[in-house]
């Protein structure tokens, strides 16, 4: 019995009778049962949790490649003496460094090291008798005597019942009743514990089976999922081109509502709901759907979520013949909450001159008092359309990939805008406009909207909320559920039945005191009230 | 109306936060009255004549009962002395508990105002807080005599209210795409829960760690009131008051992934806010299983409780306004 209580928790755990080993001239096979002891000692999980805690703080300190790439690269331009120190100790992937990864490993292998003998042990408690009524019950905590009528095999049956109604389970021995219950405790311990490695086994496969991309669709252009569709993708390890599954999502409309009563919050969006039409694989019909915010679509095991918006400006140029060399919706980046935005044309063929051209669109033209242009809601109300342009080499040719969202004036001459003799090429919606030099001609055709959407492929999503909900439930019921042994017994002496009747818990239960109060009060009280 | 309502539930506020300060001036002259009383009557004799009378209670509230001989049952740690009690301290109480009633009416109202619920901002995040916080601790008064922690907890929530109302303050405005969520209403109003249980065991280890330092040294010249009980029943009451906390905050964790998955795509991203949720979570997790490592009971588990609200306040006043993050609902 000891030895296998000593299994069933660690020897420095509160509730266990075991003594820490302290062992002089350890073999090899000592050294490794001590380690392990060591490991698996409540202290050693308790240092772990710890650690573990002060480990995250970084991660929120310095921005992550994970959560934040943008900060990233930001932190570099800053921070240029630093960013490689911490760039070496692993501080921009946190989560996945090698030292927090140890952590959390070493307190997953206590953590199974400490669970797997207690479910041994456990499961052999479940299927054994209460233990042996101990000869002085006066020695336990909560311990009470009273006196009742009848005989002491009446008292110890009417005991036995209210015990196994209160779902006890009891047992005999001579003239006193031993009885245990609340089994459930441990058993919610268990899976507690359990349940916390099948959400690190269930996210460590769906980070190995899942993918995600990114990818910006102006209004009215269709967008298909298959790896090189994306702006920006990344997938677990055993996920390859074909796993895709390439429907296709058109997105017809974004209707975007904003605020314009609340004199707080004008402007604010309030709403953003995104049309769209999709087309599974082998099927010639696109069906409507609809995305929004807390909304995703979900196509054939994936997930699409809105994710930003911004305006699309549909511009066309034309050289000074009237062929068309560049025509297209340029998504712009919003800059501020009015979405003041900012973007790049580059036209690199069918000009003199290479052309490149840095946009400012302000969707509701406001003069400041300063003069300058600002955007005054988010809203198009007569837009306007402001271009300094570049002529020269864009930098194209050299076979190194170049954003679309900046632009390289390294090699360029400046020929209109700020900071040059000519004016900014403004334009209004359906206006054409004379580039300078005489370089052709740029129309404004319209303005859309682009929807940034994010699709997400995790097939063992379903299996951490499982086991998410097993941690919440296992958590309940081992905090919740007393595990309460009793005794009760009965001597007769003068005519009297002396019941005696103890109770012990195992772990914090702080409703022990009044339970053994109250049983003593069942099993003698009502017939008999001529005690003192 | 938005605004007339908004500012009716600012007046109703600052009148809490009034009553509140009278019932912590309250709380605070009824410590220092009982602290200075105890230190005069804690002579050994008089000592033992209250143990008597107390035992003597005890056999009485016994006989009474039908059947019972004797009972060796302690007495129970929290045990009221209301024949003692000083005046200030049920004014302490009423005060608090009309202030509570006012700080309700100005919560409704903001909610009203807004036509949602009251914890969209860190304004209204504080305010529904503070209401639950001393809800909470009201809750627990009709189970046990908490009121030593009343002082604590007053102030607390003055001081709490008085840097959302300086700091935090912002007008009714509607709620963006993001927050449009019925999860809005379950994962914040429990991560509030959590943060309000969690207060309440911060400030019993607080005056567990207190107590266990008068202990340690008799000379101690600090004075705690005769109805504070000793350390070790503090602590049992610190960890039911911090598991209950524990709870709340695991639900938090697993409704905010699951909202997180709904509106950004995925279940956990180390955003900063969810790096300093885990934590907290790992700090009480830390916290339940130092109760039941040997040599950690007692005052190192108190520690460990206050600093995990530390890193509550940490998570809710610095993470909030000046953490880049994606849970940028401060409206600030």
């Amino acid at each position: 019995m000891s030895r296998s209580s000593e299994l069933a928790r660690p020897a420095d755990h509160y509730d266990s009778d075991g003594e820490a080993p302290v062992g002089p001239r350890l073999g090899p096979i000592g050294w490794l049962r001590f380690a392990w002891r060591q490991l698996t000692s409540m202290r050693t999980a308790l240092l772990l949790l710890l650690l573990l805690a002060i480990a995250a703080v970084p991660g929120s300190l310095v921005p992550q490649r994970s959560s934040d790439p943008n900060g990233v690269s930001q932190y570099r331009i800053d921070h240029p003496d630093l960013f490689p120190v911490i760039d070496a100790l692993q501080g921009f992937d946190v989560y996945t460094s090698v030292w927090f990864s140890s952590i959390y490993l070493l307190l997953f292998v206590s953590l199974i090291g400490c669970v797997l003998p207690r479910t041994a042990h456990h499961w052999r408690a479940l299927r054994a008798r209460p233990p042996r009524t101990p000869a002085r019950l006066q020695r336990m905590e909560h311990h009470t005597v009273a006196d009742a009528d009848g005989s002491a095999e009446e008292v110890l049956e009417r005991a036995e019942g209210v015990l196994r109604r209160a779902r006890y389970r009891t047992e005999r021995y001579g003239g006193s009743i031993s009885a245990e219950r609340g089994y459930l405790r441990e058993t919610g311990n268990l899976v507690f514990h359990a349940s916390l490695v099948g959400i690190l086994f269930a996210v460590a496969v769906g980070g190995s089976i899942g993918y995600s991309g990114q990818k910006i669709v102006v209004e009215g252009e269709p967008f298909v999922n298959y790896v090189a569709g994306y702006d920006s993708f990344t997938r677990g390890r055993l996920v390859t081109d074909g796993s895709l599954d390439p429907y296709r999502i058109t997105l017809d409309e974004l209707d975007v509502v904003y605020e314009r009563d609340n004199p707080n919050a004008v402007g604010q969006a309030i709403d953003y709901t995104a049309s769209v039409s999709v087309r599974q694989p082998g099927e010639d019909e696109s069906q409507p759907a609809r995305i929004k915010v807390n909304e995703p679509l979900r196509i054939d095991g994936t997930d699409v979520y809105l994710l930003g918006n911004g305006y699309a400006p549909r511009l066309t140029v034309r050289s000074p013949d009237g062929d068309v060399v560049f025509s297209g919706a340029v998504p712009f980046l919003p800059q501020d909450a009015f979405l003041f935005s900012t973007g790049i044309v580059k036209v690199p063929d069918g000009l003199e001159e290479q052309l490149g051209m840095i946009g400012l669109l302000y969707p509701t033209p406001v003069t400041l008092p300063s003069g300058a242009l600002a955007s005054g809601f988010p809203d198009l109300d007569d837009p306007l359309l402001s271009f300094n342009v570049y002529e020269g080499d864009l930098g194209l040719d050299d076979g190194v990939p170049t954003s679309v969202y900046t632009l390289d004036t390294e090699d360029l001459t400046q020929i209109a805008g700020r900071g040059t003799d000519v004016d900014s090429v403004d334009l209004r919606l359906g206006e054409t406009i004379d580039l300078p030099d005489g370089l052709g001609t740029i129309t404004l055709d319209g303005i859309s909207r682009y929807a940034s959407l994010e699709i997400h492929s995790d097939p063992a999503r379903g299996w951490v909320l499982v086991f998410a909900i097993l941690v919440l439930a296992g958590l309940l019921t081992s905090l919740f559920v007393p595990r309460r042994r009793m005794w009760v017994k009965a001597t007769e002496e003068d005519g009297r039945v002396r019941v005696e009747l103890a109770g012990l818990a195992r772990g914090d239960d702080p409703g022990l005191g009044t339970a053994v109060q109250e049983l003593a009060e069942t099993v003698t009280g009502g017939r008999s009230a001529t005690t003192t | 109306m938005t605004e007339t309502l908004d500012g009716i539930s600012v007046v109703l506020l600052y009148a809490a936060m009034g009553l509140y300060a009278v019932a912590f001036i309250a709380f605070t002259l009824d410590l220092a009255r009982r602290g200075a009383a105890r230190t005069a009557v804690e002579s050994g004799a008089e000592r033992i004549a209250a143990a008597r009378a107390a035992g003597a209670a005890g056999a009485a509230g016994a006989a009474s009962r039908p059947g019972i001989l004797a009972t060796l049952e302690r007495p129970a740690p929290f045990g009221p002395e209301r024949n003692r009690e000083s005046p200030s301290l049920r004014v302490a109480v009423v005060l608090t508990v009309v202030g509570w009633l006012l700080h309700l009416g100005a919560t409704v109202l903001r909610g009203v105002a807004g036509a949602r619920v009251p914890w969209a901002n860190m304004y209204e995040f504080a305010m529904t807080g503070t209401l639950l916080i001393t809800a909470v601790f009201l809750g627990l008064l009709l189970r046990r005599d908490l009121r030593f922690l009343g002082a604590g907890i007053t102030g607390l929530v003055v001081l709490m209210l008085g840097v959302a109302t300086v700091g935090f303050r912002v007008d009714v405005v509607p709620l963006p795409p993001a927050l449009q969520s019925y999860w809005l209403v379950l994962h914040v109003l429990v991560a509030i829960l959590g943060t309000a249980f969690f207060t309440i065991g911060f400030a019993l280890s607080v005056v567990q760690l207190l107590q266990a330092r008068r202990d340690a040294d008799p000379t101690s010249r600090l004075r705690l009131p005769a109805a504070v009980p000793d350390a070790g029943a503090l602590e049992n009451a610190a960890y039911r008051v911090v598991i209950v906390g524990f709870i709340f905050w695991t639900f938090t964790l697993i409704a905010g992934a699951i909202w997180a998955e709904h509106a950004w795509g995925r279940y956990w991203g180390w955003d900063t806010k969810e790096v300093w949720t885990f934590i907290i979570w790992v700090v009480f997790a830390g916290y339940i299983h130092a109760r039941a490592t040997r040599g950690w009971r007692g005052s190192r588990s108190a520690w460990l409780a206050i600093v995990g609200y530390s890193a509550v306040l940490f998570n809710f006043g610095i993470v909030n306004v000046f953490f880049k993050g994606l849970h940028a609902y401060s409206g600030l």
